[in-house]
């Protein structure tokens, strides 16, 4: 549990920050919250010789509501997302989401741009950006770019981040009001990632589903959009069959592997009764 | 201004003594991060070791080599198997009588075994070399389950037994054989069985699991080499014992070897043996000539130090068809892993695991328990309990369950009709141990009485109905259990450790104020024993417990003693306290009826002093009376005040308790939902009830998490799965069920104070409750015996493998 020697950066601006990446190539590696990269390095499973950590970048904080979205800084910590009255008001489905990620020590620690930039399906943030349909802010040295949260996973720990560039904002279009929500994560405790998770978002009108969007946790190997399960409610007032219809439809998106969590089957099976469960809640809570 | 006499009630409480919910005095350092651990120990000079481990699960070593990481800068030295050669320190004895590399000789058993011990300046060029030491290894067949070892054409582990048909303990049957030890009457139970109306026999496996206490294990070894003498810090539970092995391993005279256990965050077993860390600190520090510390991280100390369980035990009951049971035989396959360094009285290498037969009245019993060598890590330790009772508790607790529902009878009731009746106490066990003392059927009866447990049957059959109607996708579990602990050990007569016979002590010394200073062969790793300990003394001799001071761990000061686990503190250490207390007290009497001028036959005690009889306001105080034993002791009589006492207990003590479990089980998903959790216990003399309150606490929710989720598992390659806490189970506050607690008091008859220890009833009760709980939810649906542990996707698979998603 000792990492390897590594030279620890600390820029004051993103410039700073996107120079040394570009400088220092491939052994550096930026570090948001440190609660993902430093216990892989302790594990020696990553040995950065470079450690440029974001902490001191002022312009990497913050939440900014516009008119149809809200940016949030990647440096913001789940703690910040979750005392956020703006948040809590425009997109719930966030400090829900929050509240489920780890402890509050890691909470305190941890951010949004370090849980949806690392690439890592078991974080819970991914899921729900897609969920969102929300934004990512690419910064580089050549410049500036945008990538959808649906476009950026492409496996584990591979995403759509080029060398050099930094994740340094999420644009979230904000739902509309009244919107149903809710974050079904199943773990084994306090800490753990999850064994299925299932992120909704939705809309009712006249006691009837009109948009739903459904990704989910943990269950292949990115977070994953299960659009023919959201597909499959849209329109109805979510009977059973509807139900049924959504958690299959989703269970073939579903690719877990195997681990302490349990099987394949068990993880696709209780996979599909966290989309049921999610699209229950979301439509409990939906007005209209 | 007047003053008033003190009245009897105010003396009594400012005493602090037996009874009284003393609040824990360790705790004013612990709460302000102020303890001394020996990770808070450091040295001018000291150096670093960490390990080189195995990849591989079996694998011959065919080279090693250290070139690279002796370049890093910081780096001392390498010590391989080779080194240690050279003092004969390759291989060490285990407490059970095997032998075990401290590094790899010529080949590895298990994964993470460890290999080399890279010593350095500071911690991180301590693990910089040691990855850089490379190792060449040629895979060996891997064997990971205890029932394919025992095959006869399996591989063989231990090459360095080959052509040794005898143990530690008898013969041995096959090549990954350690032992067969057995109990009982098999004639007499055979025949039982052949005259039963009913018999059931089940294989209930007890996984493996380990400790896994907050402070990993840890020490620091420095010898100086002008003196010859070595000092030892370490994480040990049992401090004398290791100053005792430590000389005779390295032939350093004993009084030459300081060992130290300064406060230990947890224990629970993992910090009894002796481990190559602590070896390899010690050679590195006489080769070196400086201090070494080693420091396990949370992966090494659950995948390399002291797992427990891994029993596999096959169990028959045979009973007539009223319910009375009439014989009992149980098989035991006990897995050990790669050397037998099992944690058990030397003569005990099942531990006391026969008191299977458990908290009823079985005429005839037969056990026998086979050891046998995987490559697994090794140990076998009593993870809170005593040796091998709560696998033993599990075994019977899981087989009346079994039995109830064979004979169509309700667990509990099943229970009381085979009870060991308050009557037949001191009771002799078929198995060949004497109950001290018990009042089942109480305790049981008050739990059932507490929960409204025929309300909970009732309940449980209406939640069923509407399950099967489809109103709800959860079933109920109501789990019954009811344990008899073996603790206290030991009697000379049948206990040691190496030849260490199994008492203990403690020296009270009383200064001239009033005050004292108690030293003890114990060591609180968390139990309190600077609080109770003082309470003793103070009941026994009316000092107040604030003016009592316990000291434990250091074994230059204090008595010679076995340690602490097993719960034998209070049972033995606590015996010990209350002799030499009674020590002090005569001579005190004796100093009293001078000052007084009576015979000392007309005094009587009273509460804090001696009084004479009749005249109430002829008193001499404790307070006084340690004045005058320093000052002014009668003539003929050598001044001071102290005493001590070595304890060798004349029989083990019986704690016993009866725990009910409700928990709902959600069918979709496994998620078990503890509902309620009632644990009664009956230590006998409760010395602080806050404190008993504390350990249940702490016992049932480590009995949760092993029932529920806890395990060291390996894969067929023998690659541990889930060593970390990323997996491990630990559960947090928010997991942790809500607990009741409830007590009756049965002292024991041959404690000096009646008390018969309580720290790890809760596990031993409590692993059965969680794990009846989880069958009896799903015995109704078809399932006869579910394997623990009860995590969710285990709960899950026996929801679908018995019909309940269609």
């Amino acid at each position: 549990m000792i990492p390897a020697p590594f030279t620890y950066h600390r820029p004051k601006s993103l410039a700073e920050a996107t120079g040394l990446l570009v400088d220092l190539k491939d052994e550096a590696r930026v570090v948001a919250g440190g609660q993902s990269l430093i216990p892989i390095m302790k594990l020696r499973l990553a040995a950065p010789d470079h450690l440029i950590d974001l902490a001191a970048i002022a312009e990497l904080k913050g939440i900014a509501r516009g008119a149809t979205s809200i940016t949030i800084g990647a440096m913001t910590t789940q703690a910040e997302l979750i005392n956020s009255s703006v948040l809590a008001e425009s997109v719930p489905i966030l400090r829900e989401t929050a509240l489920q990620i780890a402890d509050p020590q890691v909470r305190y620690q941890g951010t949004l741009g370090g849980n949806v930039a690392n690439g890592d399906p078991g974080n819970d943030m991914p899921a729900i950006m897609m969920c969102l349909d929300a934004s990512y802010r690419l910064v580089g040295r050549a410049g500036a770019r945008t990538v959808k949260a649906r476009d950026f996973y492409l496996g584990t720990y591979v995403t759509a981040l080029n060398a050099g560039e930094i994740l340094t904002a999420i644009d979230i279009p904000v739902p509309p009001a009244g919107h149903g929500f809710a974050y079904a994560k199943l773990k084994r405790k306090i800490g753990d990632y999850a064994t299925a998770a299932a992120g909704v978002v939705l809309t009712v009108s006249g006691g009837k589903i009109q948009t739903c969007a459904i990704a989910l946790s943990n269950l292949a190997d990115t977070a994953v959009a299960a659009d023919a399960a959201a597909k499959a409610v849209i329109g109805t007032a979510l009977d059973r069959t509807a139900l049924s219809a959504a958690a299959q439809a989703a269970r073939g998106v579903m690719a877990p592997a195997a681990d302490a969590r349990g099987t394949v089957e068990y993880r696709t099976d209780v996979g599909g009764t966290m989309v049921k469960r999610a699209l229950q809640a979301a439509f409990a809570r939906a007005k209209g | 201004m007047t003053t008033t006499a003190p009245t009897r009630e105010q003396r009594e409480a400012k005493l602090e003594g037996m009874g009284c919910k003393r609040k824990r005095v360790e705790d004013v350092r612990f709460t302000q991060g102020k303890g001394t651990y020996v990770d808070d120990i450091k040295m001018p000079g000291m150096l670093y070791g960490d390990f080189v481990r195995s990849q591989h699960g079996h694998a011959r070593i065919k080279k090693i080599d250290a070139s690279k990481a002796l370049k890093v800068p910081g780096v001392v030295a390498v010590l391989t198997a080779k080194d240690l050669k050279g003092v004969n320190l390759a291989w060490m004895p285990t407490l059970a009588g095997d032998v075990q590399m401290v590094l790899a000789d010529g080949k590895v058993l298990f994964q993470n075994q460890e290999i080399a011990f890279v010593v350095a300046n500071d911690r991180y060029a301590a693990a910089d070399g040691a990855e850089l030491v490379e190792v060449e290894y040629e895979a060996l067949p891997v064997i990971v389950d205890p029932f394919k070892s025992m095959a006869p054409g399996a591989t063989v582990l231990r090459e360095d037994l080959i052509g040794k048909n005898t143990g530690a303990h008898g013969p041995r049957k096959h090549h990954n054989h350690i032992f067969e030890w057995v109990m009982g009457d098999k004639d007499l139970t055979d025949a039982a069985f052949n005259k039963a109306d009913v018999t059931i026999k089940e294989l209930f496996s007890y996984h493996r699991t380990h400790p896994s206490p907050l402070e990993t294990c840890q020490c620091v070894a420095s010898f100086d080499k002008i003196k010859s003498e070595l000092t030892l810090w370490g994480t040990f539970q049992a401090p004398h014992v290791i100053r005792t092995v430590a000389s005779l391993l390295s032939k350093i005279p004993e009084h030459k070897i300081h060992v130290i256990a300064p406060d230990i965050g947890g224990g629970f077993g993992n910090k009894v043996g002796a481990y190559p860390g602590y070896i390899c600190a010690i050679v590195a520090s006489i080769v070196t000539g400086k201090p070494v510390k080693w420091v396990e991280d949370r992966i090494e100390n659950l995948t390399s130090t002291s797992f427990a369980r891994d029993y596999h035990m096959t169990c028959e009951m045979a009973a007539t068809k009223e319910g009375k049971v009439t014989g009992l035989r149980v098989h035991v396959l006990a897995d050990h892993g790669a050397f037998d360094a099992c944690a058990d009285p030397s003569k005990w290498p099942a531990g006391f695991f026969n008191i299977v037969t458990g908290s009823y009245d079985f005429p005839v019993a037969h056990v026998a328990v086979d050891g046998v060598y995987t490559n697994k890590a090794p140990g076998g330790v009593a993870y809170r309990c005593s040796f091998r009772v709560t696998e033993a508790a599990y075994c019977i607790e899981r087989g009346m369950d079994v039995m109830a529902k064979k004979l169509g009878l309700d667990p509990a009731e099943f229970r009381l009709r085979n009870f060991i009746k308050r009557e037949q106490f001191p009771y002799q066990s078929a198995l060949g141990w004497e109950y001290d003392s018990g009042d089942y059927d109480t305790a049981m009866r008050k739990v059932m009485d507490a929960v409204d447990y025929a309300g909970l049957r009732a309940e449980q059959a209406a939640q069923r109905e509407a399950f099967k109607r489809g109103e709800t996708r959860a079933i109920m579990g109501i789990g019954v259990s009811f344990f008899t602990e073996i603790v206290g050990a030991g009697p000379s007569k049948n206990c040691d450790i190496l030849g260490v016979a199994m008492f203990d002590s403690c020296e009270i010394r009383i200064h001239p104020t009033g005050a004292a200073i108690a030293r003890m062969g114990t060591k609180s790793q968390g139990q309190g024993h600077e609080t109770t300990y003082a309470q003793i003394i103070a009941t026994e001799i009316g000092i107040p417990a604030a003016d009592i001071m316990v000291e434990e761990g250091n074994t230059d000061t204090a008595p010679y003693g076995l340690g602490t686990y097993g719960s034998r503190s209070t049972p033995v250490a606590g015996a010990a306290i209350a002799m030499a207390a009674r020590k002090i007290k005569a001579k005190a009497q004796m100093i009293a009826a001078y000052k007084l001028e009576v015979h000392e036959g007309d005094l009587e005690w009273d509460i804090d002093g001696f009084r004479v009889k009749g005249l109430p306001e002829k008193t001499m105080s404790m307070k006084d009376i340690s004045w005058a034993a320093y000052n002014s002791p009668p003539p003929n009589m050598e001044p001071g005040l102290e005493a001590v006492s070595y304890y060798d207990p004349p029989n083990m003590t019986y704690p016993f308790g009866a725990y009910i479990c409700v928990m709902d089980i959600d069918v979709d998903t496994g998620v078990a939902n503890i509902r309620r959790f009632y644990a009664l216990d009956d230590c006998g003399t409760r010395i602080n009830p806050m404190i008993i309150e504390g350990q249940v606490h702490g016992g049932l929710t480590e009995a949760f998490a092993i029932a529920m989720g806890q395990e060291i598992r390996y894969d067929e390659f023998g690659n541990v799965v889930g060593g970390s806490f990323m997996d491990f189970f630990v559960p947090t506050a928010v997991e942790t069920p809500k607990w009741e607690t409830d007590f009756t008091v049965t002292p024991s008859p041959h404690h000096p104070i009646g008390a018969k220890g309580v720290g790890e009833s809760p596990n031993v009760g409590g692993v059965p409750a969680f794990s009846n709980a989880v069958n009896d939810a799903f015995s109704f649906f078809g399932s006869t015996h579910i394997q623990m542990p009860h995590d969710h996707w285990r709960n899950w698979e026996a929801a679908k493998k018995f019909g309940l998603h269609a």
